[in-house]
This record gives C-alpha cells, sequence and structure tokens, in this order.
C-alpha cells in the first residue's frame, strides 16, 4: 500500500494531500501545472519536508511527523525520474547507470543487462551525455533509477520536455519497463493520452488538494471528474481484448465485458489485452437502434446520470452492464429526446473516432488488467 | 639567454613557494567557499570581508600584520617556534605562507563561483540514488567544480609567483631561502651593474608566465570538454 496523507505549505500555497493505492501497477498522478504534483512527488522522494502528516509504502516508514521519523533522502530508495533527465555531465552513460547500484543495499534483482536490453541502451554505453538525444538521455536516466533497485518509481512528467516524435519514441520504453520489473510507480501527468496507456490507478489532484482516486477505469467513467480531466480529452476507458481481424476492411474487433467494438486495423494477435478510451464527445445518443446508418459500434445501455456542463452540454453516463460509457451532447439534444436516468439508449461510436491517438492503446500484456472491469 | 646559478635558484625557489602555497591554500579555500556559497549563519559578512582583506589591503600590510602575530617574538610565533620548532620569518616556509595568504582570496573567489554553478539538481539526483552528502559532494559537486577548482589554483599560483610586499616584510629578503624571482629582480636593480640580471630574471619571468597560461589554456578544455561544456 501506498499510503500518504501530508500537508504542507510552501510560499503561500497549501498542500493537503491525502491517498492510498496499491503498492503495484502504475499509478498516475494527475492534474493541471501547478496543481502541487510535483510538491507532492518530492515529499515521498524526502526532498520537501511536510509540515504535518505520514508517507507510508508498504511496511516502510518515510515520514511519520507524529513519531518524528523523516527517512533521509538515500535511504528511501526511490527511483526518481526528473523532467529534465538531470544525467552527471562527467560520468558517462555507464556510470550514470551504474551510480545508484553501485551505492545500493539492496539485493541486486534488475540487471544491468535486462535494463541496457530493455531500455535499448547498448550503442550508448560508452558516450557522454551531452552525446545525446533528449529520448536517449530520459531513457538513460530511467535506466539508472531502476538500477538502484528501487522499491517505487517516481516518474514526474518523464515526457514533458520532449517533443511529440522524441514522447513517441520514449513511451513504449515506460511501457516495457512497467511490465518487465513489475515495479510501483507513480507517473505525474498531465498527459490524458500517457495516463490511458501507463496507469492502473489516478489520483487527481487540483489546487493543492487530493480530490479524487481510484482505478483508472473507475476515474474516467465518472461525470463529475470531466472538469478536471479537460472537456475534450474526458470520458470511458475499456479494458478490451483483441478478438479477430478483418483483413478484407482491415478493421479489428475488440471484446470487452458489455459486447465488441470495431475499431481500425489494430495490429496485435487476438487476446492481447487493450485499453479503448471513448472520448464522450465522439459519442452520440439514439432512442432506437438505426438502420441506415453508417456508425457500426451500437452500445444498448441505461442513462445512469446526466451532468451539465458548462450550460451548453450534458455528459451523460451510459451503464451497459458491467461497464459505463459517456456521451457529451448538447442539453438541447437531450432535452428533444427527453433524456432522464432509466431511458434506455443506444451509444454510438464512429469506429474512426477510435483511431490510434485517440484511444489509447495499452499493450502491456498483464493478468490483472483483465480482470478490471 | 644564459643562466647562471642565482637565476636557476630563484626560478625553483618561486615555482616551489607557489606551488606549496597553493597547495596549502587548497583545502582551506574549499571549505571557506563552501560555507559562503551553501551556509547561512551569523558573521558571514565578516567571514567575507576578512577572506578578501588581502585583496584590499596593500601587501605590505599584511606582511606586517603576519609579522606581528607570527613572529619569534609575537605569543603566538614564539609558541609555534618552542613547541613545534616551526619558524617562519626568515624562511622558505615564511615566503609560503606570505603567498598563501596573499593569494587566498583569488583562491576562493574562484572556487565559490564553481559551486555557485553547480546544479543542486544533479546533487539531489545523486541521494535519490543513494549517496550520502560527503559521497554527493566528493563524486558529483567536486568533478562539476574541477574547472574552477583549477583556475582557482591557477589564479593563486601566478599570484604566489608575484607575491612581493608581504613576503619581503614577512620572510625577508635571504638568497636560497626566501629570494623569489620578484624579490631576485628587486635586489638585482639594487646592484650596482644589476641591469642585465634584472633583465635576464624579467625575461625568465616572462617566460614562466607565457609557458603556464599555455598550459593552463589547454589543461581547461581538457576538462570542459569532459564535462561536454565546450
Amino acid at each position: 500500500m501506498i499510503d500518504i496523507a501530508i500537508k504542507k505549505s510552501i510560499a503561500g500555497f497549501e498542500l493537503q494531500a491525502e491517498f492510498t493505492v496499491p503498492a503495484t501497477g502504475v499509478t498516475a498522478i494527475f492534474g493541471r501545472s501547478g496543481a502541487g504534483k510535483t510538491s507532492l512527488v518530492n515529499s515521498i522522494a524526502g526532498l520537501v519536508r511536510p509540515d504535518a502528516g505520514h508517507i507510508r509504502i508498504d511496511d516502510r516508514v518515510f515520514f511519520d511527523h507524529e513519531a518524528g521519523i523523516n527517512l533521509p533522502i538515500e535511504a528511501r530508495g526511490v527511483g526518481y525520474v526528473f523532467q529534465d533527465s538531470r544525467l552527471f555531465p562527467h560520468l558517462s552513460v555507464r556510470g550514470n547507470l551504474t551510480y545508484g547500484r553501485r551505492r545500493t543495499r539492496r539485493p541486486l534483482r534488475i540487471t544491468d543487462d535486462a535494463v541496457i536490453e530493455v531500455l535499448g541502451l547498448a550503442a550508448l554505453l560508452a558516450r557522454k551525455p551531452h552525446h545525446l538525444s533528449g529520448g536517449e538521455r530520459q531513457r538513460v536516466a530511467l535506466g539508472r533509477a531502476l538500477l538502484a533497485q528501487p522499491r517505487l518509481l517516481l516518474l514526474d512528467e518523464p515526457l514533458a520536455s520532449l517533443d511529440a516524435p522524441r514522447k513517441a519514441e520514449v513511451l513504449p520504453y515506460i511501457e516495457r519497463l512497467v511490465e518487465e520489473f513489475k515495479l510501483p510507480a507513480l507517473y505525474v501527468s498531465h498527459a490524458i493520452d500517457e495516463l490511458t496507456r501507463l496507469a492502473d490507478h489516478v489520483v487527481i489532484i487540483n489546487d493543492g488538494l487530493t480530490v479524487a482516486c481510484g482505478s483508472l477505469t473507475e476515474i474516467m467513467s465518472k461525470p463529475e471528474y470531466a472538469p478536471l480531466i479537460g472537456r475534450f480529452e474526458a470520458g470511458a476507458v475499456l479494458e478490451c481484448t483483441v478478438h479477430a481481424h478483418d483483413p478484407s476492411f482491415q478493421m479489428t474487433n475488440l471484446a470487452f465485458a458489455d459486447g465488441y467494438l470495431q475499431v481500425p486495423l489494430i495490429d496485435l494477435p487476438p487476446g492481447t489485452p487493450i485499453r479503448a478510451r471513448l472520448r464522450a464527445r465522439d459519442v452520440a445518443i439514439s432512442l432506437s437502434n438505426p438502420n441506415e446508418l453508417s456508425i457500426t459500434n451500437r452500445l444498448f445501455g441505461t442513462v445512469q446520470s446526466m451532468t451539465v456542463r458548462e450550460a451548453t452540454y450534458v455528459d451523460v453516463a451510459i451503464a451497459l452492464g458491467h461497464t459505463t460509457v459517456r456521451a457529451l451532447i448538447t442539453r438541447e439534444s437531450a432535452s428533444r429526446l427527453k433524456l432522464a436516468a432509466g431511458v434506455k439508449v443506444w451509444a454510438l461510436i464512429k469506429a474512426v473516432a477510435l483511431d490510434s491517438r485517440a484511444v489509447g492503446f495499452n499493450r502491456r500484456i498483464r493478468a490483472d488488467d483483465i480482470s478490471v472491469t | 639567454m644564459m643562466s647562471t646559478p642565482i637565476e636557476i635558484e630563484a626560478l625553483r625557489l618561486s615555482l616551489q613557494v607557489a606551488s606549496l602555497s597553493t597547495l596549502l591554500s587548497l583545502p582551506f579555500a574549499m571549505a571557506i567557499a563552501w560555507l559562503l556559497s551553501r551556509r547561512q549563519f551569523p558573521g558571514k559578512l565578516i567571514l567575507d570581508a576578512l577572506v578578501h582583506a588581502p585583496l584590499v589591503l596593500p601587501p605590505v600590510v599584511i606582511g606586517y600584520l603576519l609579522l606581528i602575530t607570527l613572529g619569534t617574538r609575537a605569543p603566538l610565533g614564539h609558541w609555534l617556534k618552542e613547541t613545534l620548532g616551526i619558524q617562519l620569518i626568515f624562511t622558505t616556509g615564511g615566503a609560503v605562507l606570505a603567498a598563501a595568504v596573499m593569494s587566498f582570496p583569488l583562491m576562493v573567489r574562484a572556487i565559490r563561483l564553481a559551486l555557485d554553478a553547480v546544479d543542486r539538481g544533479l546533487e539531489v539526483t545523486a541521494r535519490t540514488l543513494g549517496a550520502t552528502r560527503l559521497d554527493v559532494f566528493l563524486t558529483v559537486t567536486v568533478p562539476l567544480m574541477l574547472p574552477g577548482i583549477f583556475s582557482g589554483c591557477l589564479l593563486a599560483f601566478a599570484a604566489g609567483l608575484g607575491e612581493f610586499g608581504a613576503t619581503m616584510i614577512f620572510a625577508s629578503n635571504i638568497a636560497g631561502e626566501t629570494r623569489t624571482l620578484p624579490l631576485a629582480i628587486y635586489t638585482a636593480t639594487q646592484t650596482p651593474d644589476g641591469d642585465l640580471a634584472a633583465l635576464r630574471l624579467v625575461g625568465l619571468a616572462m617566460l614562466l608566465a607565457l609557458v603556464a597560461l599555455l598550459l593552463a589554456a589547454w589543461i581547461e578544455g581538457r576538462m570542459l570538454g569532459w564535462l561536454g561544456r565546450r
């Protein structure tokens, strides 16, 4: 368990963070810039000393104000990857990678070879940091943190300082290392697509306050968090598996707990777990199952709740059975259809909206992903 | 240029005094620079002023202050001689100390600037990787400061080579003992028909400066390249 309850005021800013999440998988710390994400992570790493409260990781107490415990940074065993890679300029890539490993007293569970392999660093070992690209630097920083054999990985917007192509280059490496080394990780981000691909759990932080905490699918299915996530990006996340491919039309069929989704071809073998993020604004509502319509994805369900958004829109949560999807429609449409909780509807999603950019394809193969509904 | 034993003697003594004074100053300069750069404490301003005093006071004044504290008739100097057998006045040791005191502010300034420029983020990162404060200092801070430490040493060495006033007053002008290049030049100019000797010594001093500067530029370039700052 990652158990955190802290208070800290920094130059007029009040951070009040309180949450518990399992110490397995990836927990995303999500919020706007200036929300207090970095202060929270710095407190966990020991860079910032909270004014009150406690920080516990499993049976390890990092900080306890009452008990007067404040473990020094080097005794906490957290692998911290910063936005700027912070490689040591006087050491080679190899020297950087092994810096933490040479100092740890924990068993060497993660080997140099495994890290070099997973992060693709073999060709870079002899180089100095200033001869690396931004993406390469960040990969080395990830490897260095891993080799220190941390109990917990802290990733503070590790992609934020990279341009889009570099982001796309590094993200799969993060996915691979999370899968490969099975380390609990806190991933700070304000990018919803990174969150969809990586996170198992989400903690939302707003103006220094932790306002929500839960599994990714749970948080994403709730309309009340949409303002924090962003009107255009908010939407339900469905845990799916690749069901079948249709090579003639270049389409893929995804299976999830309440049915199937047709999406543009995904080049992964059947059975591969995948996450599909259905942005609420890409979902339409019909009271009947329309016949002469191009949209193939039609999910039957019951209106669960309706949340008015910015006076013009309504965020409609539709319960399908095990899962919930959301549709963002205008208030005018909702009134015309006489939508209310309990009304039976069809949620319509264009397959085109589920392209690889709008959908966070989670390529991790993990047993616990499949069981989540 | 022909060199006579007197010139060789002065050159050897100058190099000896300058390098010993630099080595002697270095640990203290590191400690003071660290205090001034990283610590807040009452009296910091006074310490800063004290360190810089040799830069603003006439060297003769520094020499005189050394004389009245460390001369054999002063309590401290007397104690040094009686219990440790160390006599500073009229000895090479005295010349080393005079050069060290005079060049100290230059060294502290260079090292302090280097320490100020060290990215604290890198130090914090090293600690998250399991390094203790001392470990971080030795394996991250000092390597990153190396160009600054080097230029501080170079400045101190150069100032040591040229030190005149304080040495003259405190260590006196004794051939083979405290007569470094500048003192030898002074002595030559005070000697009838010493013009040629003075000129040769001046030439030697200029040659030394040129070699030292070229060497320093080369070493500094290598260091900056090593740190990726060039």
